[in-house]
C-alpha cells in the first residue's frame, strides 16, 4: 500500500494546487457542496448521538432497580421520549441522509446534487429543529413516548408537546427536501455511460429510502398538524373527550412510522452491499436480486403498519391482513442476507473494521430479522407487544443493523472523506467493546419481555431485577466503546497515514478522484472502465492500480 | 476431498436440526401458561423458535466459518472467484422464508382463530363514542345497529349455549383497574375469577389508553377511551397471576398493576359473597349518610378495602 501512496503524491498534489481547498469555515456555514453537507449531516446525526445515548445511560441507571429511585418517574418517561425522538429523527435518519449526500454525486459521477441550495436548506433545518427539541428540557418535556398517542399526549404538557411537534415538522420536511435530491440526483445525473442496472447499490438503496420518505412523511406531518390543533385549539380529532378518535392517529402516526423503519436501515442495506464486496474481493452475489429487493422491502413497507396495532383499536380480519403482508417482507429481507453471507463466502476477507463491522451488522441484524418474524405472527405479537421484547428488537434491527452499518460506512469511506487511514487497532477494539455492549444490553431483554416485563416504565417488578441489571452493564459497556471511537477519528484526523485516492482498490466511482476528493469532485469526466462489483475481473489489482494511475497522470499532465 | 466434506456438512446439517428442535421445545422463556390458549399460543412460539434458531444457527454459522476460513492470507493481493450470482441457488432462498413465512401465517391464523379472534360475535364494535358527554348532548351519531366487527379477542360466549360466561366490567384509569361484576354488583381492584368458566371482560378506559395484559394467558388488548374492547379466555389453572398496563399511561404507568386470582368455585363463590355483603352494607349506610352521593364520593371511605387508591378513585367521577 506504501508504494501506491507514493505514486498518488505527484498526482493528487498539482490537483489540489490548481482546486482551491475547503477551509475548516466551510463547514459551519452554508454550503452548497455535498461533500461538505455530507460531512454537516454526519458530525450533527453524531453529536445527537452522544446525546441519545447519554439520555439512555441515564435510563439504563434508573432501571438498575426496581424502584424509582434514581430519576422521578415523570423524568424518565420525558428521557424516553426524547431518546426514542433523537435517535430516530437527529441520529440514523440524518446519518443516513449523511452518506447519501456524500457519495451519491461521486459515486454516480456527477459534479453536485441535482439541488445543492435545497440540499443545503435541507441540512439546515436539523440543527434549528433540534434545538428547538432539546430546548423543551427547559420547559417539561415531552413525555407522551416518540409515538405520542393521543389522548395521552394532550394530557401530560403542552408546551413539551407542542414542541416536540413543531421539532418533528421542521425535522420531516428536512428529510423530505433531501429525499427529493436524492431520487432526483439518481435518477437524471447519473455519468452518461452509467445505466440504471450499473448504478451502485447504495443508489437503489437510497432510491428506494427516497421513496419511502415521499411517500410517508406528509401522512405524519398531517397527523401531528391535527395532533397540535387538539392540543392548542381544542379541536377533537383524536380526543374521545370530544368525540374524537384516538386510533385514527395511530394509524396515520404508523403509516409513515413504520415505513420510517426502512428509511432507518435500508441507506445501510446499500452501504453494507458496497462494503462487503470491496474487502471480500468478491463481485456482489445477485445484483439485481438485491437492487429489486430494495425496491420489494419499500413497497411492502408501505402495506404494513398495523402490526404495530395488533392490541389496538384493530378489528380481526385487519390483524390478519397485516400479519401477511408483515410475513412476506421476510422474503425479500431473507434474500439480501443470504445474499451477503454468498458474497463473503470464498472470498478473500480483510478482516478490518470496515469489514468486522459489516458482518457484526449481518450477525446483528439477523436476530433482529428473526424476531420481526416472529413478531408478525398475530397470537405471539399480542403477547408481547408493548414488552422488552419489542425493546430488544427493535434495538437489535436499528442498533445491531443500522448502527453497525453506520459504523461500518464510517470506517470504509474514512479515507476517502478526510484523506487520512483510521487507526485499525482501535477500531477494532472499538468493534469488539460495541459488539460485546450491544450483545449484553439487549439479548436479555427478549427474555425479560416474554417473562412479562412491560416497556416504558420506571419501576418494575423485583423479579426481573437480575436480567436488568445485565442489561444496565452490557450498556455501560456500549457507553464506554464510544471512547476508543472518538479517540480513533480525532487521531487518525491528525495523525492518520495519509489515505491514497483508492486504499481499498474498490471499483465505484468515488475512489477513483483524490482523497479527499477535490471541490468539483473529479478532475476530468471519470472513466467507467468496470462494474461497480467487478473484483476478479476487471480488478483493480496492484498492477491495474498502476494502469489507471498511470492513465489518470496522463490526463493530468495534459491538464496542466 | 469432496466426500469427507459433504460428510461433515451432512453432519453439521443434522447436528443444527438436532440442536432447533431441541432448543425450541427447551428455550423455558415463557411464563406459566395458565389457560389453554396460553398452551396453543406457546406451541406456535416453539415452532417459530425452532425454525430462528435454525436459520440463526445456518447464517451465523457461514459468518464464523467464513471469517475464520475465508481470510486474506498476508500479501495476497488478488481476487477472489468472479461470482455474480447463481440462479438456481437464488431460487431456492427466496422459497424458503417463502415457504417458511406461509406456513407461519397459516399455523398463526388457526391459532387466532381459534382463541376466537375472529369471531365477530364477540362483541360489536360501536365505534368511537363521547368518553364524556358535555352539556349531556351526544355529539356523535352512534352506530346502533353495532354492526362493525368486535375490536378484541376471544370466543364468542354465545357460540357455546351450555356455559354461562362470567361477565366483568374493566375499567381503566391512571394507575388502577376497576373490575365490577354485573351479575353481583361487587367492585373490586383486583380480579377474582373462578376455575374453568369462560370470563368475559368488556372493557373501557376512563382517561387516556391503558393495555390489559395478562402474560400467563398471553393475551392483551387496549383499553381505549370511547369505545369498548373484549377479552374472552378461560383461566385452567387455580393461582395468583400479574395483571400489567402495557400502554403508556402517564408517570406512574409501571405501577399500575394487579393480580388475577384464579380460585375453585367454591372460593370464588366466597370470596364474591363476602365482597356481595360489604357491598351492600356500603351502599344502605351510603345511601342514608348522602342520598345525592356520586360515584367517588361513595366508594372514597372503602377505597382501602378495594385496593384502590383516593386519586384513582376520585377519576371515576363521570
Amino acid at each position: 500500500m506504501s508504494t501506491t501512496l507514493e505514486r498518488n503524491a505527484p498526482i493528487t498534489s498539482p490537483g489540489q494546487n490548481e482546486h482551491p481547498q475547503r477551509k475548516w469555515q466551510d463547514y459551519f456555514g452554508f454550503s452548497t457542496d455535498h461533500k461538505v453537507i455530507g460531512i454537516q449531516y454526519l458530525v450533527t446525526a453524531f453529536f445527537f448521538y452522544f446525546v441519545g445515548g447519554a439520555l439512555a445511560e441515564v435510563m439504563r441507571t434508573e432501571l438498575s432497580t426496581p424502584d424509582p429511585d434514581f430519576v422521578q418517574p415523570e423524568f424518565y418517561n420525558q428521557l424516553l421520549t426524547m431518546h426514542g425522538t433523537i435517535m430516530l429523527f437527529l441520529w440514523i435518519i440524518p446519518a443516513g441522509a449523511a452518506f447519501a449526500n456524500y457519495l451519491i454525486p461521486l459515486m454516480i459521477g456527477a459534479e453536485d446534487m441535482a439541488f445543492p441550495r435545497l440540499n443545503a436548506v435541507a441540512f439546515w433545518m436539523i440543527p434549528p429543529g433540534g434545538l428547538l427539541l432539546m430546548s423543551s428540557f427547559f420547559n417539561g418535556a415531552p413525555q407522551a413516548g416518540w409515538t405520542s398517542y393521543p389522548p395521552l399526549s394532550l394530557v401530560s404538557g403542552k408546551s413539551g408537546e407542542e414542541i416536540w411537534i413543531l421539532s418533528i415538522l421542521i425535522l420531516g420536511t428536512s428529510s423530505m427536501l433531501g429525499a427529493i435530491n436524492f431520487v432526483t440526483t439518481i435518477l437524471l445525473m447519473r455519468m452518461p455511460d452509467m445505466d440504471i442496472h450499473s448504478m451502485p447499490l447504495f443508489c437503489w438503496s437510497m432510491l428506494a429510502t427516497s421513496g419511502l420518505i415521499l411517500i410517508g412523511t406528509p401522512v405524519l406531518g398531517a397527523a401531528l398538524v391535527l395532533l397540535s390543533f387538539d392540543l392548542i385549539a381544542g379541536t377533537a380529532f383524536f380526543n374521545p373527550a370530544g368525540g374524537g378518535d384516538p386510533i385514527v392517529y395511530q394509524h396515520m402516526f404508523w403509516f409513515y412510522s413504520h415505513p420510517a423503519v426502512y428509511i432507518m436501515i435500508l441507506p445501510f442495506f446499500g452501504a453494507i452491499s458496497e462494503i462487503l464486496p470491496v474487502h471480500a474481493r468478491k463481485p456482489i452475489f445477485g445484483y439485481r436480486a438485491i437492487a429489486y429487493s430494495s425496491l420489494a422491502i419499500s413497497f411492502l413497507g408501505l402495506i404494513v403498519w398495523a402490526h404495530h396495532m395488533f392490541s389496538s383499536g384493530t378489528p380481526g380480519w385487519l390483524r390478519m391482513f397485516f400479519m401477511a403482508t408483515t410475513m412476506i417482507i421476510a422474503v425479500p429481507t431473507g434474500i439480501k442476507v443470504f445474499s451477503w453471507c454468498a458474497t463473503i463466502w470464498g472470498g478473500k476477507l480483510s478482516l478490518n473494521s470496515a469489514f468486522i463491522f459489516a458482518v457484526g451488522f449481518l450477525s446483528s441484524f439477523l436476530i433482529g430479522g428473526l424476531s420481526g418474524v416472529m413478531l408478525a405472527s398475530v397470537p405471539f405479537d399480542i403477547h408481547v407487544h408493548d414488552t422488552y421484547f419489542i425493546v430488544a428488537h427493535f434495538h437489535y434491527v436499528l442498533f445491531g443493523g443500522s448502527v453497525f452499518g453506520l459504523f461500518a460506512a464510517v470506517y470504509h469511506w474514512f479515507p476517502k472523506m478526510t484523506g487520512r487511514m483510521v487507526n485499525e487497532t482501535l477500531g477494532q477494539i472499538h468493534f469488539v467493546m460495541t459488539f460485546v455492549g450491544f450483545n449484553i444490553t439487549f439479548l436479555p431483554m427478549h427474555q425479560l419481555g416474554l417473562q412479562g416485563m412491560n416497556r416504558r416504565i420506571a419501576l418494575y417488578d423485583p423479579q426481573f431485577q437480575t436480567l436488568n441489571m445485565v442489561c444496565t452493564i452490557g450498556s455501560y459497556i456500549l457507553a464506554l466503546s464510544t471512547f476508543p471511537f472518538i479517540i480513533n477519528v480525532i487521531w487518525s484526523l491528525y495523525k492518520g497515514k495519509k489515505a491514497a485516492r483508492n486504499p481499498w482498490r474498490a471499483l465505484t466511482l468515488e475512489w477513483q478522484t483524490a482523497s479527499p476528493p477535490i471541490i468539483e469532485n473529479f478532475e476530468e469526466e471519470p472513466v467507467l472502465w468496470a462494474g461497480p462489483y467487478d473484483y476478479g475481473v476487471d480488478t483493480e489489482s496492484i498492477d491495474g492500480d498502476e494502469d489507471v494511475e498511470d492513465m489518470l497522470a496522463a490526463v493530468t499532465a495534459e491538464g496542466n | 476431498m469432496n466426500i469427507p466434506s459433504s460428510i461433515l456438512t451432512l453432519i453439521a446439517g443434522v447436528a443444527m436440526t438436532l440442536i432447533s428442535l431441541w432448543y425450541g421445545q427447551n428455550h423455558g422463556l415463557m411464563p406459566t401458561a395458565a389457560s389453554s390458549d396460553a398452551g396453543d399460543v406457546d406451541e406456535l412460539f416453539n415452532f417459530m423458535m425452532t425454525i430462528a434458531t435454525g436459520l440463526f444457527l445456518l447464517v451465523e454459522g457461514v459468518l464464523v466459518y467464513s471469517v475464520i476460513k475465508f481470510r486474506r492470507k498476508k500479501g495476497d493481493t488478488t481476487d477472489g472467484p468472479p461470482l455474480e450470482g447463481n440462479v438456481p441457488l437464488e431460487i431456492v432462498w427466496t422459497a424458503i422464508p417463502t415457504v417458511i413465512v406461509f406456513i407461519l401465517s397459516i399455523y398463526s391464523f388457526e391459532i387466532y382463530n381459534r382463541m376466537g379472534g375472529l369471531d365477530p360475535m364477540t362483541a360489536g364494535d360501536p365505534g368511537p363514542q363521547m368518553a364524556h358527554s358535555h352539556n349531556g348532548a351526544a355529539l356523535v351519531a352512534l352506530d346502533t345497529n353495532r354492526q362493525n366487527i368486535a375490536l378484541g379477542l376471544g370466543v364468542s360466549p354465545d357460540s357455546n349455549q351450555d356455559v354461562n360466561p362470567l361477565e366483568i366490567k374493566v375499567n381503566g384509569i391512571q394507575y388502577a383497574w376497576v373490575f365490577t361484576y354485573p351479575e353481583t354488583g361487587v367492585i373490586s381492584g383486583e380480579i377474582h375469577v373462578p376455575v374453568n368458566r369462560p370470563v368475559a371482560l368488556n372493557m373501557t378506559a376512563g382517561d387516556v389508553i391503558h393495555a390489559f395484559w395478562l402474560p400467563e394467558f398471553r393475551i392483551k388488548q387496549d383499553v381505549i377511551p370511547g369505545r369498548e374492547t373484549n377479552l374472552v379466555f378461560t383461566p385452567n389453572k387455580v393461582g395468583q397471576y400479574p395483571v400489567v398496563c402495557a400502554e403508556l399511561c402517564g408517570a406512574y404507568h409501571g405501577g399500575m398493576k394487579t393480580q388475577l386470582y384464579v380460585e375453585s368455585e367454591e372460593d370464588y363463590q366466597k370470596w364474591i359473597q363476602e365482597n356481595t355483603f360489604a357491598m351492600k352494607d356500603n351502599s344502605s349506610e351510603s345511601v342514608a349518610m348522602s342520598p345525592v352521593d356520586s360515584e367517588a364520593k361513595f366508594l372514597a371511605p372503602y377505597a382501602n378495602d378495594l385496593g384502590v387508591d383516593a386519586a384513582a378513585l376520585a377519576q371515576l367521577k363521570p
